[in-house]
Formats: C-alpha cells, sequence, structure tokens
C-alpha cells in the first residue's frame, strides 16, 4: 500500500469512535430538526453545511420559538467561537498543506477531528492531508447521513431522555477532557473553565458560557509561568 | 418559521447564514494566526490550553444543571476515566445514566 493510501485508512481507523460516539447524536439532530418544523431536506442540509452538532442543536431549539434570524445565526457563531481557537491551534500543524487543501481542512474541523488531529501530532506523527481526511471523511459521510435517517425515523424515539441520550454529549466531551491531561497546565485550566462556564451559565446565560468559560482556561495558561514554553516547543 | 425570502424559504437562508459563520469561524482563527512569523511562548501556551478549556465549558455546566443522576454519572465517569480507555468510559457512563434515572434519581 503506497505511504498515501496507508495514511488515508490509519485515518479511517481513527475516526471508528468518533462515528460510533457522533451516531447517536446524527440521528437525534435529525429527529429533533422534523420535530422543530424542518424538513427532512433541510435538515439535510444543515448537517451537510455546518456540521456542528452542539451548534446545530441550539439553532434547533431557537427555530421552534419565533426568534429573528440573524439572532438564530449569532448564537450558531457562539457556540461555534470555539473553532477560532481550533483553527489557530491547528494551523501550526498543517503547514504542509497547500493553500487550497487548508480551505478544505477547515470546512471538516470539528471538536473530534481537532482532538484526534492534537492527538496525532502529540504522538510524534506527520499530520498530513491523508490521514485528515481520511478521518474526517467517514464521521462527514455518516453525519449527513444519519441526519436524513433520524428525520425519517424519529418519530419512532418516543423518550430520547429514557435512554440516556440526551446525556452523551457531556459524557463525550468528558471523556475529551481527560484525554488532554498530560499537557502542562492541563489541571487548572480545566478548573477555571469549568467554573468560568458554571458562573456565565448563570449571569450571562446559554450558548455565550462557552466562550466565556473557555476565555477564563485560556487565560490561566496565559498568566502560569512559562517555564515549559522552550522545552515543548517541538511536540507541546 | 415558515415563509419564503427571494423565493427560497426562510430556514434554508438561516441555515446558509450559520454555515458561513460556522466556516468564517474555522478559517478565521489560522488566517489571523498566521501574520505571526514565531508564536510568542504565551500564545503558544493559550494554544494549549485551548481543548482541555473549550471541551471544559460542555461539561461543567451539565454537571450542575441536571438532576442527580447526571451529576453522579459525570463524576463517576470522572474517576474512572483517568482510568480506563475513552470508549470503556462513554459505555459505563451511557449504562450509568440510563440505569439512575430508572432509578428514579
Amino acid at each position: 500500500m503506497s505511504p498515501t493510501r496507508s495514511e488515508f485508512f490509519q485515518g479511517v481507523r481513527d475516526s471508528l469512535p468518533i462515528v460510533a460516539a457522533a451516531a447517536p447524536f446524527g440521528m437525534l439532530f435529525g429527529a429533533l430538526a422534523v420535530d422543530n418544523g424542518l424538513s427532512v431536506g433541510e435538515a439535510v442540509l444543515m448537517s451537510a453545511t455546518v456540521f456542528a452538532g452542539a451548534s446545530q442543536m441550539v439553532g434547533l431549539e431557537m427555530f421552534g420559538a419565533k426568534i429573528a434570524p440573524w439572532i438564530i445565526i449569532l448564537s450558531v457563531f457562539a457556540v461555534n467561537f470555539r473553532h477560532v481557537l481550533y483553527s489557530a491551534a491547528l494551523g501550526r500543524r498543517i503547514g504542509r498543506f497547500a493553500g487550497w487543501q487548508k480551505l478544505i481542512a477547515f470546512f471538516f474541523l470539528t471538536d473530534p477531528q481537532y482532538a484526534a488531529s492534537e492527538a496525532r501530532a502529540d504522538k510524534k506523527f506527520p499530520l498530513t492531508m491523508a490521514w485528515y481526511m481520511g478521518m474526517a471523511l467517514p464521521v462527514y459521510t455518516l453525519w449527513v447521513l444519519e441526519g436524513w435517517i433520524g428525520a425519517v425515523f424519529g418519530s419512532l424515539i418516543t423518550d430520547p431522555g429514557a435512554l440516556g441520550i440526551d446525556f452523551l454529549l457531556p459524557i463525550y466531551f468528558l471523556g475529551l477532557v481527560l484525554g488532554f491531561r498530560t499537557r502542562s497546565n492541563w489541571l487548572p485550566v480545566v478548573i477555571a473553565s469549568g467554573l468560568g462556564s458554571i458562573l456565565a451559565f448563570y449571569t450571562v446565560g446559554s450558548p455565550w458560557h462557552v466562550s466565556l468559560g473557555a476565555l477564563a482556561g485560556v487565560l490561566v495558561a496565559v498568566l502560569m509561568p512559562p517555564r515549559s514554553a522552550d522545552a515543548d516547543e517541538v511536540g507541546a | 418559521m415558515t415563509g419564503l425570502y427571494l423565493g427560497v424559504p426562510v430556514n434554508v437562508w438561516i441555515i446558509i447564514g450559520a454555515a458561513l459563520v460556522t466556516y468564517a469561524a474555522r478559517l478565521g482563527g489560522h488566517l489571523v494566526l498566521s501574520r505571526f512569523k514565531r508564536i510568542p511562548p504565551r500564545v503558544d501556551a493559550a494554544l494549549n490550553a485551548v481543548p482541555a478549556a473549550v471541551l471544559t465549558t460542555l461539561v461543567a455546566p451539565a454537571a450542575v444543571t441536571g438532576g442527580p443522576a447526571e451529576a453522579l454519572t459525570l463524576a463517576i465517569c470522572l474517576v474512572i476515566g483517568f482510568r480506563l480507555p475513552m470508549m470503556a468510559m462513554f459505555c459505563i457512563g451511557w449504562v450509568l445514566i440510563v440505569a439512575l434515572r430508572a432509578a428514579g434519581l
């Protein structure tokens, strides 16, 4: 197998846990979308073009209410503002990508895509376009397909709460947080973000607790003594 | 929301707008940062903190705004997550939330 094909299939293999973890949410999104007044086609369009689960869910809640379009779009942006940070961080890893490859790669920059890319870079593997797309395409294809399946068959899930489906996302994100625990400043950052997001949730309100809480954690990292800045310049 | 704007459903316009701001966020961070020739240490430290910082904000409010079943599930997952692989923790967490809710917590 050529190195490029091998890289691609390593990406596919790395994507499997994420495909499995995202499946219930992809279908739940489709089901809730129809429940909130979107057509099946609109639900699929949203999964295919926005491709960001949490923000799609937030958007859905607002489609259901009679809220001005620009407020819905602004809320989606607020939930997805964290991708500005992912983008800036990932930009350091994909220097070898061609310009047009970067334009494509950033479209697929979801939470797990970012986490997996950082994890691969941490293990000192080269981050290639082949691996990146091997990771991204199964997640994307199935996400869109699941949205469609969920929209068509969503009425069959009568009680998502009893199946625990509504709570899988926090459990999954908790696992991702723990995956970064070997990084410097991990514990103070997590504590600051956790407290900051809870405080913002009760004062400013959702969805701004995401951006504000993250800002608290990042600020702590900036204010900590930069002892490791030289030491882990290569792999941090 | 129903109705048309320029012959296209308003919902579709909202979805297109949401897609554009999302792509702008995903591309924008890199476009701004690539202006730096060399990344200052504190900027580097900030970027390294990003994933844990952001992902924590998606978990913490869920731990305090749900009921005892939700809080207990996350607490147990936090403990076992230090020892078990991600997927094992995820599956145990799924069983826990279903069981604890069924138990009426």
